[in-house]
C-alpha cells in the first residue's frame, strides 16, 4: 500500500512538472511581436567590430531586419536577395540590418569569425550583427532563419510593419512572384498601408 | 476476458477496413541514385497523405539533412518504425532538402544512416501558401511533426526524445 501511495505522488510530481514544462515552452512560443509592435534597439557586433544600434540611423525612415546565418542552406539561398534588399533600399532610408541569432557552439559555421568570412565572401553591404547571448531574437519572436522584421521609424518608436518571407520561392527568385518585402517597404515609402504584413515560410530553427 | 477484446475489436476493424480506402499519391518526380528512390511531390500531390482514413496511424516528420535537431531525433522515428507493425504504424519522413542537394546530400545521408522509414521530399517553394494548410499553428520550423489517425491530428513544432515521441503515439493509437 505504502509503495503505491509512493507511486502515486511520483506520478502526480510528473504530472504536475510535465504541464508546467508545457506551460513554459507555450508562453516561450507566445513571445515575441506581431504587427505594430514597437520593436526593441539593440548594441550588437558587427562583423567589422564596430557595435551597430538602430539609434545611429540618424537618417533612417526604417529598417529591414534580417535574422539570418551561415549554415542555413535556406539563408545562402536568400543571400543574393539580401543584398538586392539593401542596394535597392539604403538610400531610401531603409537599410537592411542582418543578425545572426543562432548558438555557434550548436552551429560552429554560424561563429563570428565564420560570419567575418562569409560577409566577405558575399561583399555584404549591410551590417550583419551577432546576437551575442542570443537576447534580442526571442524577443523579436524570431523562430527560423532568414525571418524578416520591416520597421518603420516614427515619433514613438520603431514600428512592426512586416514579418515573413523575403518573397514565396525560396528556390528560385526569378520565379517569385510576390515579393512580399519589396512590396512592404514600397508601400511604407509612399505612406500607404503594408499589402500582405504576415507570411510564414520554412526556415532553419533557431538553436539556442 | 474483457481486456482481450479491448485488443482485439480495433484489431478486427483494422481488417474490415483494410482495402477500401486507397490512397494513391502522385509523384511528380522521383530521384534515384545508389539504389535509393525518393518520390517527389508539390503541396498538391502529398496533401491527401495528411487525411487518410483507415485506422492506421501516421507519424509525418518534416525535416531536412541541414537541419541539427531533425537528424538528433531522426533515429526515434527509426526505432518508432520498427518496433510498431506496419499495418498499425506508418512512419513518413518528408525531407525539405533543396532538390539541388537531393543526389548530393539527401541520398547519400539516407544511403550511410540506413534509413528504413519512407522518405519523401516535398518540394514546394510557395511555402507561405502550404505552410498553415499543414497546420495553422506551424511557424514554418523544422523539425515538425504530425501523428494522426482518422479524425486525430495532433502537431507539433518541436524535438522529440523517444520517450516524448512514443507517447504522444500512444495518445492517438
Amino acid at each position: 500500500m505504502k509503495t503505491l501511495k509512493i507511486l502515486v505522488g511520483v506520478a502526480f510530481v510528473i504530472a504536475v512538472s510535465a504541464f508546467a514544462i508545457d506551460k513554459v515552452s507555450n508562453s516561450k512560443t507566445d513571445k515575441g511581436y506581431t504587427i505594430g509592435d514597437i520593436a526593441r534597439d539593440f548594441k550588437l557586433k558587427n562583423v567589422d567590430e564596430s557595435m551597430i544600434s538602430l539609434v545611429d540611423y540618424k537618417d533612417a525612415k526604417g529598417f529591414i531586419v534580417v535574422f539570418t546565418c551561415n549554415h542555413c542552406p535556406y539563408s545562402v539561398a536568400y543571400e543574393d536577395r539580401i543584398i538586392a534588399l539593401d542596394a535597392m533600399f539604403k538610400q531610401k532610408g531603409y537599410p537592411v540590418i542582418a543578425i545572426n541569432p543562432n548558438n555557434s557552439k550548436a552551429y560552429p559555421e554560424d561563429s563570428f569569425d565564420n560570419m567575418k568570412i562569409r560577409a566577405k565572401e558575399k561583399g555584404f553591404s549591410f551590417p550583419y550583427l551577432l546576437d551575442d547571448g542570443q537576447k534580442i531574437y526571442p524577443q523579436y519572436g524570431a523562430k527560423k532563419t532568414p525571418h524578416v522584421y520591416v520597421l518603420e521609424k516614427t515619433g514613438a518608436g520603431n514600428l512592426v510593419r512586416y514579418i515573413g518571407a523575403i518573397d514565396n520561392n525560396y528556390k528560385d527568385a526569378s520565379k517569385a512572384d510576390l515579393k512580399y518585402v519589396e512590396d512592404a517597404v514600397n508601400a511604407l515609402l509612399k505612406g500607404e498601408k503594408v499589402p500582405v504584413e504576415i507570411t510564414k515560410a520554412i526556415g532553419c530553427s533557431i538553436k539556442a | 476476458m474483457l481486456r482481450f477484446f479491448i485488443y482485439i475489436t480495433p484489431l478486427l476493424f483494422f481488417v474490415n477496413c483494410k482495402g477500401e480506402q486507397t490512397v494513391a499519391l502522385d509523384a511528380t518526380d522521383v530521384f534515384e541514385s545508389k539504389g535509393v528512390e525518393i518520390p517527389v511531390y508539390d503541396f498538391e500531390s502529398f496533401k491527401p497523405l495528411l487525411t487518410i482514413n483507415d485506422g492506421k496511424t501516421r507519424i509525418i516528420n518534416f525535416w531536412a539533412t541541414w537541419c541539427k535537431p531533425c537528424i538528433v531525433e531522426l533515429p526515434y522515428f527509426e526505432l518508432i518504425n520498427s518496433r510498431y507493425p506496419d499495418d498499425k504504424v506508418e512512419v513518413i519522413l518528408v525531407s525539405l532538402d533543396l532538390p539541388s542537394q537531393v543526389e548530393s546530400r539527401l541520398i547519400p545521408f539516407v544511403k550511410k544512416q540506413k534509413i528504413k522509414s519512407k522518405i519523401i521530399l516535398l518540394d514546394d517553394p510557395d511555402a507561405n501558401n502550404w505552410i498553415p494548410k499543414v497546420n495553422s499553428n506551424w511557424s514554418g520550423s523544422i523539425p515538425a511533426t504530425i501523428i494522426y489517425k482518422n479524425g486525430t491530428i495532433n502537431f507539433y513544432e518541436r524535438s522529440f526524445t523517444y520517450n516524448e515521441l512514443e507517447k504522444e503515439l500512444k495518445k492517438v493509437l
